[in-house]
């Protein structure tokens, strides 16, 4: 093969430029700033983001690829990007006092998080095996530091430790997939080991079954789907609060994006073993989710099993995999990102010094004391028991749709279920808000930065459920050119 | 004008957006009252209440009586990816609920201002928005819509039996809120069955209620398994037994407005779900589901008249009559003829009046003594005279008293059940025996005998507020029960509508061997019968010599006009049962002679 060296298509990638940029400027802006103001790091890193959303913004509507097809700009990889982008400016927000309050008030805070972002945003746009393994460990490596930030902390670290140890290991794990899936066809680029597992007709070969496993397995761990997701309680307790919000959003629609694009553009040729194999992982992770969620008492532990139970939710769409499926699957995170950090933003409003307020009978008589929080919470729960006329349910409506529409139907019928199981414990909580009387004066940390944060992801959260038409449109529109003409 | 045509009615004055959203607005002004000015928020309740009351005013005084098409119809473009619009509309099925909806909806306001002490200004908050979700689900034209109200309006439910409920609130509430939505989210798998198969075969992706049910064609098989969804989410809502347990937790742990609103309005959604879904849309299924629905129907009439017969707690005898009441009903509606669905749609007005006036007076009594207890109450009658009549008329009309409202419901129910089934009719006259039994016992050991406990010797007869809310109700049960014949004809158009649906084989082999006949047919018919307010099908249901124009109004009512309008003097029901036996004409659209038409005349 002649080695030939294009000029790359700087344009397509220049929101990955910005932000590498970004992340680089405020590692050094961080050394020029006096201790006292690391805040403003935050919101230098906050700028960040938006400055390069509005540098996606107008690669939308086009498709293109660059780097010798290594990188794609399309619909889902922009939408994706959208998703990603989001979840850090809202994640930024949330995080600016909280951080003075554990005392670990630094600005290398903020260039992780860019850094584990620009890891997402390439995951998404990733058409090749090494370019997608590259930049999921820039995503974890940076999460792995972020979950051990509060480093006199020990649940800290030991989410930390837990987390890279465990991430280390499903690593390895999907790194052998790929390997054995470039062994099979002799290319690392996605769509060329599509035709490549066609033309050879290789559908049958036990190794490439193994190397779907593998990745599931591998890109599992990272969307915390049941079996791989015994790290995730312990990480999401552990870890800061708003780092528990970015990795049960960020990481996992990256590793959705990647399940999604290597099992469609790649793996067509076995589109029923996966289906089946993903069909399975669906039911398991939406019911064990759900169930052992209604016994935590510890509320980010409660969020945990329940972003695993939406992680189940999801993988419907997935397991249908067609256009409509594929729309559901960006919709539904898209919503999940306003929702479920604005979940874990509530534990955060109870977060003192020296006290996370993360019991949930920490939240007892909130409505009372304070309404308006738990007006907001009650909406996030609302959304995320998929009720309307919340984003949740618009979100959980899709995905049975797409299960419906495609004869799924014991799926749809078990994701119903479970989604009316789940009410069960995010009331609990709204229970405790409105039902129970105080056991104590209940101070809030209210920051201008989480209360604009949480009025964002409120006001979010409802919009998308009363008026989703452009959503819907706009995610639709997305996956036009996979499954358009 | 095609089954699909609606009629815009007031000019585009869009009368039934107010009437839904008035509540909320309200509701939502309230939220930013001082939560001390509790005088101010209570009027304000009120006010809003009744300025919804007298909005739905008009869509009984305005009402087209001579068509079964929605009326009052606003339709905008809402999530035009998805198909779902904003389409709201009334029918006669809907007109009656929605008015009931609105009077205990001011009721149950005014029920509260002494009763409910603490939080006041998020009780009436949730009231308003319960009220808002309800009306929406009567309203609305598009299931997408629909599903929303359907869902919304448990949340505020669940605040009111949570927060103001008594002491097993906590376990109560969340029961209610987890029977119902399990039931809800199977309702909306069959409502996604309904729409992809629906847009499969048309190629139009709609929500839109009022399409579906004339166009969509099902086989028999996914009838049955659309049935069942719709099933499970309605009669958990009714509820039928066995489907009952959440009902009479619900009911003795929420507030007296909670239990009035719970009795008359929330489980009329179940009955009103299977009148205005499941006939029309699964005519095979509903046929085939006839004795399984009236088993479940006959149980809990049975069932529920004979484990409140053993209660000790008024609020919970109450509760377990509704299961017994509203097996009548369902009973009614599976007799799919014109009598029985309209003895039903009747009965559940007359079940919303007559209990929720029930829970009215438990509440007035339990505000009073603080207890529900019977054995603590004796001789009432000659304490406090005003309560004790307004109490006798309320249990005489539940239990179906020929002058008041509940006898006119149960007989046509037993009119209609007797059609389809003797024993189905025999079992449910046991159940009214039975009715009255528990009733008059109830009334006896609570107001008669010697006074025997010394705290019921004081006791204050009602207050003005008292008899004021409970004077309409009352007013209507006479007036219903007298005079039922504007009810009745307000109902038959789109009763006689949907029982005409439940006959036509709606799976596709049928579907276009009907559209030939039809074709034939509508070459038959005169040119002039294609302006008349009735749709072609009703063509062949029409008396040959009336076919010229304003015969509308003559043809619709059909048999129901003699047996429903006459039939509640004594002397003339009898004929009218007879004459009315022969059932509707089988499939619409087949042409059949008219000599049922005027039976008795």
């Amino acid at each position: 093969m002649e080695l030939t060296l294009p000029i790359p298509n700087l344009r397509a990638i220049m929101p990955e430029l910005v932000m590498t940029f970004w992340a680089c400027l405020v590692l050094v802006v961080d050394v020029l700033i006096s201790k006292e103001r690391k805040t403003w790091v935050g919101y230098l890193a906050l700028v960040g983001t938006l400055v390069t959303m509005a540098f996606t913004l107008p690669l939308l509507g086009t498709r293109t690829s660059t780097f010798s097809n290594m990188f794609l700009v399309d619909g889902v990889a922009l939408f994706f990007k959208f998703i990603f982008l989001l979840a850090t400016a809202l994640v930024i927000l949330v995080s600016l006092r909280y951080l003075d309050i554990e005392g670990v008030n630094l600005g290398e805070y903020y260039a992780m998080i860019l850094f584990a972002t620009l890891g997402m945003m390439i995951m998404a746009a990733g058409n090749e095996l090494i370019t997608i393994y590259l930049s999921l460990e820039l995503m974890v490596i940076s999460t792995y530091v972020l979950c051990g930030f509060i480093r006199r902390d020990r649940r800290s670290t030991e989410a930390a430790v837990k987390y890279f140890l465990l991430g280390i290991f499903t690593s390895a794990i999907l790194l052998y997939g790929m390997a054995l899936l470039y062994g099979l066809t002799g290319t690392t680029n996605l769509t060329e080991i599509g035709r490549a597992l066609q033309a050879k007709n290789l559908g049958a070969n036990p190794a490439l079954l193994l190397a779907m496993i593998f990745l599931a397995a591998g890109l599992g761990f990272k969307v915390a789907a049941v079996p791989f997701h015994m790290y995730v309680p312990d990480v999401y307790e552990g870890s800061p609060t708003p780092i528990a919000a970015f990795i049960s959003v960020g990481p996992k629609a990256a590793g959705f994006a990647v399940l999604a694009r290597l099992f469609l553009v790649s793996l067509p040729a076995i589109r029923p073993q996966w289906g089946t194999l993903l069909w399975v992982l669906c039911v398991m992770t939406m019911t064990l989710g759900n169930l052992v969620a209604m016994k935590q008492s510890n509320i980010k532990r409660m969020l945990a099993y329940s972003s695993i139970a939406h992680a189940g939710y999801v993988l419907i769409g997935l397991v249908v995999a067609n256009e409509i499926g594929l729309a559901s699957v960006v919709l539904y995170m898209f919503v999940y990102a306003f929702m479920n950090i604005g979940a874990f933003s509530m534990v955060i409003l109870m977060c003192k010094r020296g006290d996370r307020g993360e019991r949930i009978e920490d939240f007892r008589g909130l409505a009372r004391s304070h309404p308006w929080a738990a007006i907001a919470f009650l909406v996030f729960f609302l959304s995320l028991a998929g009720i309307p006329p919340t984003g949740g349910f618009i979100g959980k409506f899709y995905l049975f749709s797409a299960a419906i529409q495609a004869n799924y139907v014991w799926l749809a019928v078990i994701g119903v279920a479970n989604s009316a199981l789940s009410v069960y414990y995010y009331f609990r909580v709204t229970m405790l808000m409105y039902m129970s009387d105080p056991s104590g004066e209940i101070r809030l940390t209210l920051s201008p930065s989480l209360v604009f944060a949480l009025a964002v992801m409120v006001i979010g959260t409802l919009a998308i459920g009363l008026y989703p038409s452009p959503l819907i449109a706009a995610a639709r529109a997305s996956m036009a050119p996979i499954f358009g003409p | 004008m095609t089954p699909t045509e609606i009629q815009h009615a007031l000019g585009g004055f869009p009368i039934l957006t107010l009437v839904t959203f008035i509540p909320l607005a309200g509701a939502i002004v309230l939220l930013f009252v001082n939560s001390r000015s509790t005088g101010l928020i209570k009027g304000f309740a009120l006010v809003v209440t009744l300025i919804d009351l007298a909005f739905s005013l008009p869509l009984y005084t305005r009402f087209d009586r001579t068509t079964h098409l929605m009326q009052f119809a606003e339709r905008h473009e809402w999530i035009p990816s998805l198909g779902a619009q904003y389409y709201l509309g009334i029918d006669g099925i809907s007109v009656l609920l929605i008015l009931l909806t609105t009077l205990l909806g001011a009721v149950s306001v005014l029920c509260s201002f002494k009763a409910i002490e603490e939080r006041q200004k998020e009780y009436y908050v949730s009231l308003l928005v319960l009220q808002t979700g309800m009306l929406g689900v009567f309203i609305a034209l598009d299931f997408f819509l629909f599903y929303i109200f359907w869902e919304v309006m448990l949340v505020p439910m669940y605040f009111l039996i949570g927060i103001w409920g008594g002491p097993r609130k906590l376990y109560a509430a969340i029961k209610f809120f987890l029977y119902t939505l399990a039931g809800s989210v199977f309702l909306l798998l069959g409502i996604l069955a309904l729409y992809f198969i629906h847009g499969g075969q048309t190629g139009d992706y709609t929500f839109d209620i009022v399409k579906l049910i004339y166009q969509v064609k099902l086989t028999t098989g996914q009838q049955f398994w659309i049935f069942l969804a719709f099933f499970v989410g309605f009669a958990i809502k009714v509820p039928m037994f066995p489907f009952h347990t959440w009902l009479p937790d619900a009911h003795v742990e929420a507030p007296t407005a909670g239990s009035v609103i719970l009795a008359g309005v929330l489980l009329k959604m179940g009955t009103y779900g299977f009148v205005r879904f499941n006939l029309p849309l699964f005519p095979q299924a509903s046929q085939s589901f006839v004795p399984f629905i009236a088993l479940l129907s006959i149980i809990g009439i049975i069932y529920g008249a004979l484990v409140a017969m053993a209660q000790d707690d008024i609020k919970k005898l109450v509760a377990y009559s509704s299961v017994s009441h509203l097996g009548f009903v369902m009973l009614g509606v599976f007799a799919l003829n014109v009598q029985g669905v309209s003895g039903g749609m009747l009965q559940m007005i007359n079940h919303g009046l007559s209990t929720g006036a029930l829970f009215l007076i438990v509440g007035i009594i339990y505000e009073r003594r603080h207890t529900r207890m019977i054995a603590d109450f004796g001789g009432l009658s000659k304490v406090i005279p005003v309560f004790t009549v307004i109490f006798a008329i309320t249990m005489l009309s539940s239990i179906g008293l020929p002058g008041l409202n509940g006898f006119v419901g149960e007989f046509l129910i037993l009119v209609g059940v007797f059609q389809r089934s003797i024993m189905y009719a025999a079992f449910a006259v046991v159940g009214i025996i039975l009715g009255a039994a528990y009733m008059l016992w109830l009334f006896q050991r609570m107001m008669f005998g010697a006074v025997e406990k010394a705290e019921n010797q004081n006791l204050r007869d009602c207050t003005a507020r008292e008899v004021i809310y409970m004077l309409p109700l009352l007013l209507f049960m006479f007036v219903i029960g007298i005079y039922p014949k504007p009810y009745l004809s307000i109902l038959e158009p789109s009763v006689a509508n949907i029982v005409r649906q439940v006959q036509v084989d709606r799976t596709p082999q049928a579907a276009a061997q009907k559209s030939a006949e039809r074709d034939m047919l509508q070459r038959a018919v005169s040119p002039s019968a294609a302006q008349e307010q009735a749709p072609s099908r009703l063509a062949g249901a029409r008396p040959a010599g009336v076919a010229g124009a304003g015969a509308s109004k003559a043809a619709v009512p059909v048999a129901g006009d003699g047996a429903t309008g006459d039939a509640i003097s004594p002397s003339s029901g009898a004929p009218a049962v007879a004459a009315a036996a022969p059932s509707l004409p089988a499939a619409a659209g087949v042409p059949q002679p008219a000599p049922h038409r005027q039976p008795g005349r």
